[in-house]
C-alpha cells in the first residue's frame, strides 16, 4: 500500500517526537457500490476517510483496524503539520514502539460513515437535492459502519483484520466485527465498552440531543441551508457528555472548589467563577466549533440502537457464539458510564460461549476518558497482548479457538 | 514445573472445560492446553500475574473469588480447579461449595499445617511457623486459613462432597519416605480431587 500512496505512511519520522508516527496525511475513497443500511435505506455512493500507519506486510496479515468513539474521526495518530498543537486522538497508544506498535502492523483508521472529518455524513451535499443532507441523512446504526469498513478492508486487499481495536462506542463495533464477519478477524480488542447501553446512559445521550435541538439556531436541523449553527447546544452537549466521562474523583482532584475569578470575601460583589465552569465552557467551544451537530446526534442514536445480542433472542452467549476471534477486554475502576462491571458482563458471555477471552480491570481515577489517557498498567497489558498478536502473524499462523 | 501440576494435569479429562481460580502466571493453563487440548479460563486478582498470563497466551480474567462465582452458571465447567489458593480465601468452605456447583468436579491443592516441621515449630518456639513452604510473618500474610489434611477431609464429610482421589505430595526426603504412612504428618501439600 504505501508505495502506491507514499504520501500516507510517515514521512521522516520527527526526531523530536520519539514513539510518533510523524506527519501523516489522509486518504480516502469513493465507494459507487450502493450500500444498504440497516434502517432499510441505501446510500447509492458514499466516500470514506482514512489514515494508516506503519507497513501492511507481503502476506497482508498484519493490519490493524481502529474504530472510533463518539467524537472521533480517522485522524488516530501522528500530525498533519509540524505546526499541529495535538497529535491523533489515540496518540499515546499507536505508534513505533507503542502498544499498537506501528513497527509491526499497518494500521488503518476511518472516519466513520455519519461523520464530519471528510466521510460522507449530515454535512455532505446530498445528490438527490444539491443542498447538504442535514438531518435528511439516513439514520446509521453500528453495524452499517461495520459494513463499510468490510468494504474500506477489500480496497486494501485485507481479507483479515490481525485485530480490530476499539474503545466505548469503537468496542462495540468491535464486537460487531466479531459476529458479522468472524473469519475477517484474529483478535478483538474491546476497551471501556458494553453490549448496550443502560438507560441512565440513553438519558445522557437524550438530554445532550436536545440541548442540540432546542437550539434556535438548529432550525430542524438544516441550519447549514439558513447559514446558521446551534452553536450554544452543541457545546452543552459536550459539556453534558464531558462530566460523564470524568468521575467525581477525578474532577474534585483536577479542579476542587478552585476559582478562576472572583473572591467570596464579605463585600465583594463580583460574580465567582470556578475553575470547572470555566474548563467545561472551554470543552463545550472548543468542540463545537469543530463538530457537526447533526452528526453528534446521529451518533449518539447509534449508541443508543446498539444492542449486541439483540437479534440472538437477547442472548449475548448465543451472540458469542458466532465469533471465531480471541478477545481482550479492559474496563477502568472510576468509570461509571461504562463501568466494569458491563465489561465483565462481556467476559462472562465470552466464557459461556466457549470464546478464547482475557479481561483486565485497570485501576485509574480518570473515568471513560481513562482510555485515551497514559496509564502505566493499560498500556502494559494492551502491549504484552499486542506482541502475542504480532508474534502470530509473523509465524503465519491463525489464532482462532 | 510444580509437583502438584503434574498430579492435577492426569486427573483433567482431555478437550474439557476448566476453570482455574487464582490461575497465577497461568502455568498449568498454559500446560493443559498444550498436552489436554482444554478450553480454560484462569480468575486471578494480581495484576502482575494477569500480565503474564497474556504474555503466555492463557485466558485470564481478573476477578476476586472472594466475591463469589455467582457470574457462572451451575455445571458450566467439566473441572474447577484451585491450587494453593484455599487458606488465602475469606470463605474457603463457601469457595469450595461453589467450584462444586460450577463445576462437574473439581481439584483442590492447599499447603499441609499439620505437617511435621509446622508442629515442631509451634510447639518447641511456640511461635507461628515461617518456613520456606509458608515465608510469611502472622501479621502480614495472604494466608488467613490455615488447615491440616484432616481438617480438610472432616469438612468434605460435614457437606457430603465425595473425595475421587486424595494425593499428597513432599519434596523432602523424609516426606517422600513417610508420607503414604502419616500423610497429616509428613505430606507438605495434598491435592484433592472432589465431586458432590
Amino acid at each position: 500500500m504505501s508505495t502506491e500512496n507514499p504520501s500516507a505512511s510517515c514521512e521522516a519520522p520527527n526526531s523530536a517526537e520519539k514513539g510518533s508516527v510523524g506527519l501523516v496525511t489522509a486518504k480516502s475513497h469513493k465507494f459507487c457500490e450502493p450500500l444498504q443500511l440497516a434502517c432499510g435505506r441505501v446510500l447509492q455512493d458514499y466516500t470514506l476517510v482514512y489514515e494508516t500507519y506503519g507497513e501492511l506486510n507481503t502476506d497482508k496479515t498484519n493490519a490493524v483496524l481502529i474504530c472510533h468513539a463518539l467524537s472521533g474521526h480517522h485522524h488516530a495518530a501522528g500530525r498533519h503539520s509540524p505546526e499541529d498543537k495535538r497529535p491523533g486522538w489515540w496518540d499515546q497508544y499507536i505508534g513505533p514502539g507503542k502498544p499498537i506498535d506501528t513497527n509491526r502492523f499497518f494500521v488503518v483508521a476511518v472516519n466513520n460513515l455519519g461523520g464530519c472529518h471528510g466521510s460522507t455524513g449530515p454535512v455532505s451535499i446530498n445528490p438527490a437535492t444539491g443542498k447538504p443532507w442535514g438531518p435528511d441523512f439516513p439514520s446509521l446504526r453500528v453495524r452499517d459502519w461495520v459494513h463499510s469498513q468490510a468494504r474500506l478492508a477489500d480496497t486494501l486487499g485485507i481479507e483479515q483484520w490481525a485485530s480490530v481495536i476499539g474503545g466505548s462506542l469503537g468496542g462495540m463495533q468491535a464486537m460487531r466485527w466479531s459476529l458479522e464477519y468472524p473469519e475477517r478477524l484474529r483478535h478483538c480488542v474491546v476497551i471501556a465498552s458494553a453490549m448496550k447501553l443502560s438507560a441512565q446512559n440513553i438519558a445522557f445521550n437524550e438530554t445532550a440531543r436536545q440541548a442540540i435541538t432546542s437550539d434556535p439556531d438548529f432550525c430542524g436541523g438544516r441550519y447549514l441551508e439558513e447559514g446558521k449553527l446551534p452553536r450554544g447546544g452543541l457545546a452543552v452537549a459536550r459539556m453534558i457528555g464531558h462530566i460523564t466521562y470524568l468521575s467525581d474523583d477525578g474532577l474534585a482532584h483536577k479542579f476542587g472548589r478552585e476559582l478562576r475569578s472572583g473572591s467570596f470575601q464579605q463585600g465583594a460583589d463580583e460574580e465567582v467563577e470556578f475553575q470547572i465552569q470555566s474548563y467545561l465552557r472551554y470543552q463545550g467551544d472548543s468542540f463545537s466549533s469543530s463538530f457537526d451537530p447533526n452528526t453528534y446526534v446521529l451518533m449518539t442514536r447509534a449508541l443508543d440502537y446498539f444492542d449486541l445480542a439483540r437479534e440472538y433472542n437477547d442472548d449475548p452467549v448465543a451472540a458469542f457464539s458466532h465469533a471465531r476471534c480471541r478477545f481482550l477486554l479492559i474496563s477502568f475502576t472510576s468509570d461509571w458510564r461504562f463501568a466494569p462491571s458491563r465489561s465483565r458482563e462481556i467476559a462472562d458471555a465470552l466464557m459461556h460461549a466457549n470464546r478464547a477471552v482475557s479481561y483486565a480491570e485497570i485501576e485509574s481515577a480518570m473515568g471513560h476518558d481513562a482510555f485515551l489517557l497514559p496509564n502505566k498498567r493499560y498500556e502494559s497489558i494492551f502491549r504484552s497482548y499486542m506482541q502475542r498478536v504480532a508474534a502470530e502473524h509473523k509465524e503465519g499462523q491463525s489464532a482462532c479457538v | 514445573m510444580r509437583i502438584d501440576l503434574n498430579v492435577i494435569q492426569e486427573w483433567i479429562t482431555p478437550a474439557s472445560r476448566v476453570l482455574d481460580l487464582g490461575c497465577g502466571d497461568g502455568e498449568l493453563l498454559e500446560q493443559l492446553q498444550q498436552n489436554k487440548n482444554v478450553v480454560g479460563y484462569g480468575l486471578e486478582i494480581d495484576s502482575e500475574q494477569i500480565e503474564r498470563c497474556v504474555q503466555r497466551g492463557v485466558n485470564v480474567v481478573e476477578q476476586n473469588l472472594d466475591a463469589g462465582l455467582t457470574n457462572f452458571a451451575d455445571a458450566s465447567f467439566d473441572t474447577v480447579v484451585m491450587t494453593q489458593a484455599l487458606q488465602t480465601l475469606r470463605h474457603p468452605h463457601l469457595v469450595v461449595g461453589e467450584m462444586l456447583r460450577v463445576g462437574r468436579d473439581c481439584i483442590i491443592t492447599f499447603p499441609n499445617f499439620g505437617q511435621w516441621k509446622a508442629r515442631w515449630h509451634l510447639a518447641f518456639s511456640g511461635r507461628m511457623p515461617v518456613s520456606d513452604l509458608l515465608p510469611f510473618e502472622w501479621y502480614d500474610t495472604p494466608n488467613i486459613h490455615f488447615c491440616t489434611f484432616r481438617d480438610f477431609e472432616v469438612l468434605c464429610r460435614q457437606n457430603d462432597w465425595t473425595i475421587l482421589h486424595r494425593q499428597v505430595v513432599s519434596e523432602s526426603k523424609l516426606g517422600v519416605a513417610f508420607k503414604d504412612f502419616l500423610p497429616n504428618l509428613f505430606g507438605e501439600t495434598a491435592i484433592y480431587h472432589l465431586t458432590r
